[in-house]
């Protein structure tokens, strides 16, 4: 694979290392000469700490009192729950903890199936689009409309089509080509979650087919030239000469589809509203009805430092993984 | 690609911005932001009209009345319902909100309950005429028993069952049931060819919870025992909730579709288009007008009994519905906020605004209009002065709303989908929904 990770490392250069100088000193000369720099930055960094930061605090120290509705206009005042809340949201014999261990499978089997399919559309219709034809633009400009609609006018939209009375599904799975007689329920019930992967998939495989396709560009002609000549397929070219090239591609595309997909709040919310079926019940969802809608904040904070404890473990963990697979294949 | 190490200075930068951050932040931790000067109040109006915009309408020019009257000039904002708590909530976590507020008032006690709104005592009362000029039912649910009231009536609503006198006399019926029996057995004649006896809002877990309060309390059931602890799964309050179901369940008089309703315009709509002989509704008249249905084209029932009542049933077959109006704790134009709530309690308004949405007014005066004397409204009156029960005034009450409501949602998933719906069913489910109410007292 082409050489990454061999940046001139202009750094040692710059400040050779001064030989037994204490750390501390090293590194206020390091803050003096780079001082603007440091100084530009600072703003983005408070913003950064206000927006991201401060809230992520908020919710941590939240998850330790018993925030309820008797105590949100002083919720500095909330008595201290100590682990309780997590002790609520862990205990898988109770009806909350067992609800939300069933919604995190009910979210992982969702992730895997909507990441992959997502990823499978988007790299088909990628490595489909990479050849010019006639109208090869007009294609791509049509694949990436779903991931530019408004969420909530595209899921609203999907939420009529799904109704079982008029919608559109129905109309054409029962009345035009009669594959079943019984109108099927798809916002309610097992189909929920077939639903649901369907609004999920249609809208974000254009991101990974934006994602695979800018990867694609950077692939050079030449080798699939050099593959051809050599006598090799179709097939041989995309397992040999695609899929190596788009592993960075592939990295990060499939790291933010698992967390988009994880985390999705907007498209169960207007599918189903405040409260999913058993079925399609996501996490975040859940999580949402348990805090806002019962007024139990503290327990609602707990199992949202719980998803982002698992999230940030996946992604520390993957994160090791691929890189150090890419360091081996180097 | 490697990331070039300089972890060290970074930290040292984080440090610095961190302690910016603080003095900053101290800097804005000070009392709110007057929201309001003395000749403004921002009013969040709940949606009480055919939509957003027609309530916009309908309010607009009394609110440039009362700023004539005062000079007051109030921002009406019109909250749909289903934003409407989680925006309150917000409101009174921050301090910063809205002057004046409508509120369900099934809500009363929970938000009574954060402070977040002006009590109503009798001083306060007196302003707009004292105690004794409100209904007493209404005035019940805007607040715990033995605390000043946290809001007051503004608008007073009960269940009544609309039914369509045409699609009655085709199937042979000449009057409105007055048993579920009855109900059950029209209901059957009048299903037939695509059009059905009743509809419901099955997915509205509001619409829910109110009918397993009005069924469980004909069945002798409560919802939360003396100390405060919820019995949701009680063999009546069961009883009740399956019975509610059973209509579509086992009695098919309901169409399976209405599982999935739950914006609260589907199962009018049903009515309003006949496809549907039956409702149970508050005040519908502007929404059947709306949507086509003249005054002559459906009758107003009373909500049928049980024949035979079991013991410790209540001969309640209502609700107290209603919205309240609230005065925003963090206001800082109380006298403009109560001037406000006076205006909108006096007789004049009280009359106008009923009148259009179809609802009671909540003060004895306003009756004197001939508006209010019409069948429908003599019988949600009647209704309301005899056999309507507030909702339990305690905290969690809006959790149980929630929580049953959407427990009965997915059993009319189940009913729906021809899945067995059996008192065992019923009762997991309401256990279910009952373990996860906070114990009383948190």
């Amino acid at each position: 694979m082409v050489a990454v990770g061999h940046r001139p490392e202009h750094r040692h250069a710059a400040a050779p290392p001064a030989p037994r100088r204490p750390r501390g000193g090293r590194l206020l000369a390091g803050l003096r000469r780079n001082r603007l720099a440091y100084l530009l930055l600072l703003p983005a960094l408070a913003l950064e700490l206000l927006i991201h930061l401060v809230p992520m605090v908020t919710g941590i120290a939240v998850s330790f009192t018993q925030l309820t509705q008797f105590f949100i206009r002083r919720w500095s005042q909330a008595p201290d729950a100590g682990f309780d809340n997590y002790r609520v949201a862990l205990d898988v014999n109770a009806p909350a903890g067992r609800a939300l261990l069933h919604s995190f499978w009910v979210t992982c089997q969702f992730t895997v199936l909507a990441v992959g399919l997502s990823w499978l559309l988007g790299v088909s219709a990628a490595i489909l689009m990479q050849d010019s034809f006639r109208g090869r633009g007009l294609l791509r400009t049509l694949f990436l409309v779903p991931y530019a609609l408004p969420v909530y006018t595209a899921v609203i939209a999907w939420s009529f089509m799904f109704q079982r009375d008029n919608g559109l599904v129905n109309h054409v799975l029962v009345d035009q080509l009669h594959l079943t007689t019984d109108r099927p329920f798809w916002l309610l019930g097992g189909n929920s979650f077939a639903a649901l992967l369907t609004v999920v998939v249609w809208r974000s495989w254009p991101f990974a087919f934006l994602a695979l396709m800018a990867g694609l560009q950077n692939i050079p002609g030449e080798l699939y030239e050099a593959a051809a000549l050599d006598g090799a397929g179709v097939w041989q070219q995309i397992r040999r000469i695609t899929m190596p090239s788009l592993r960075p591609v592939n990295q990060v595309l499939v790291l933010v589809l698992f967390l988009w997909t994880f985390n999705d709040f907007n498209t169960p919310y207007v599918l189903f509203g405040s409260s999913a079926p058993p079925d399609a019940d996501l996490i975040s969802i859940h999580i949402y009805q348990s805090s806002f809608v019962t007024w139990n904040f503290g327990v609602g904070s707990a199992m949202s430092v719980l998803l982002l404890a698992f999230l940030l473990l996946v992604t520390a963990g993957y994160l090791v993984l691929t890189s150090r697979r890419r360091t081996a294949h180097d | 690609m490697r990331r070039p190490r300089s972890r060290a200075p970074r930290l040292c930068v984080t440090a610095a911005s961190t302690a910016l951050l603080l003095a900053g932040m101290t800097a804005c931790g000070g009392p709110a932001d007057s929201t309001s000067s003395p000749t403004t109040l921002t009013y969040w109006a709940s949606n009480q009209g055919t939509s957003l915009d027609n309530d916009k309408q309908v309010l607009q020019p009394e609110l440039d009345r009362f700023q004539q009257e005062t000079g007051i000039k109030v921002n009406l904002e019109v909250v749909p319902w289903s934003d409407l708590l989680n925006r309150i909530l917000a409101a009174a976590t921050s301090g910063q909100g809205p002057d004046v507020l409508n509120i369900g008032n099934t809500w009363s006690a929970s938000l009574q309950a954060t402070g977040a709104l002006l009590p109503m005592d009798d001083a306060v009362l007196d302003q707009f005429g004292g105690r004794d000029r409100f209904l007493q039912a209404p005035l019940a649910a805007a607040g715990a028993a033995g605390k000043p009231p946290t809001a007051v009536p503004l608008y007073s609503l009960g269940y009544g069952l609309y039914y369509n006198p045409k699609m009655f006399a085709a199937a042979g019926i000449s009057a409105p049931p007055t048993t579920w029996d009855e109900l059950v057995a029209d209901g059957r004649k009048l299903t037939h060819d695509g059009q059905w006896g009743l509809a419901v809002e099955g997915a509205s877990t509001a619409e829910n919870a109110h009918h397993a309060f009005i069924l469980g309390q004909q069945q002798g059931g409560s919802l939360f025992d003396a100390n405060g602890a919820a019995t949701f799964d009680s063999p009546q309050q069961t009883a009740a909730v399956k019975q509610y179901i059973d209509l579509m369940a086992s009695d098919k008089i309901v169409n399976p579709s209405n599982a999935e309703y739950g914006n609260g315009t589907e199962a009018v709509k049903d009515f309003a288009t006949r496809k549907a002989a039956m409702l149970m509704w508050q005040a519908a008249k502007t929404s059947l007008t709306a949507n086509g249905m003249g005054s002559g084209d459906y009758g107003v029932a009373p909500i049928p009994f049980p024949a035979n009542a079991p013991t410790g049933g209540k001969h309640v077959n209502s609700m107290v519905a209603g919205i309240n109006l609230a005065i925003f704790g963090g206001t800082r134009n109380k006298d403009g906020a109560l001037k406000f709530v006076k205006f909108m309690t006096n007789k004049t308004e009280q009359t106008t605004l009923n009148k259009t949405y179809g609802s009671l007014p909540p003060v004895k005066d306003a009756y004197d209009d001939p508006a209010f004397s019409t069948p429908e409204i003599k019988t949600f009156q009647q209704v309301l002065a005899t056999t309507a029960a507030p909702l339990p005034q305690v905290p969690q009450e809006s959790q149980f709303e929630t929580l049953v409501g959407a427990a009965m949602k997915d059993l009319f998933a189940d009913a729906a989908s021809g899945r067995p719906v059996t008192t065992e069913s019923v009762k997991a489910k309401l256990t279910q929904a009952q373990q996860q109410m906070p114990a009383p007292g948190h």
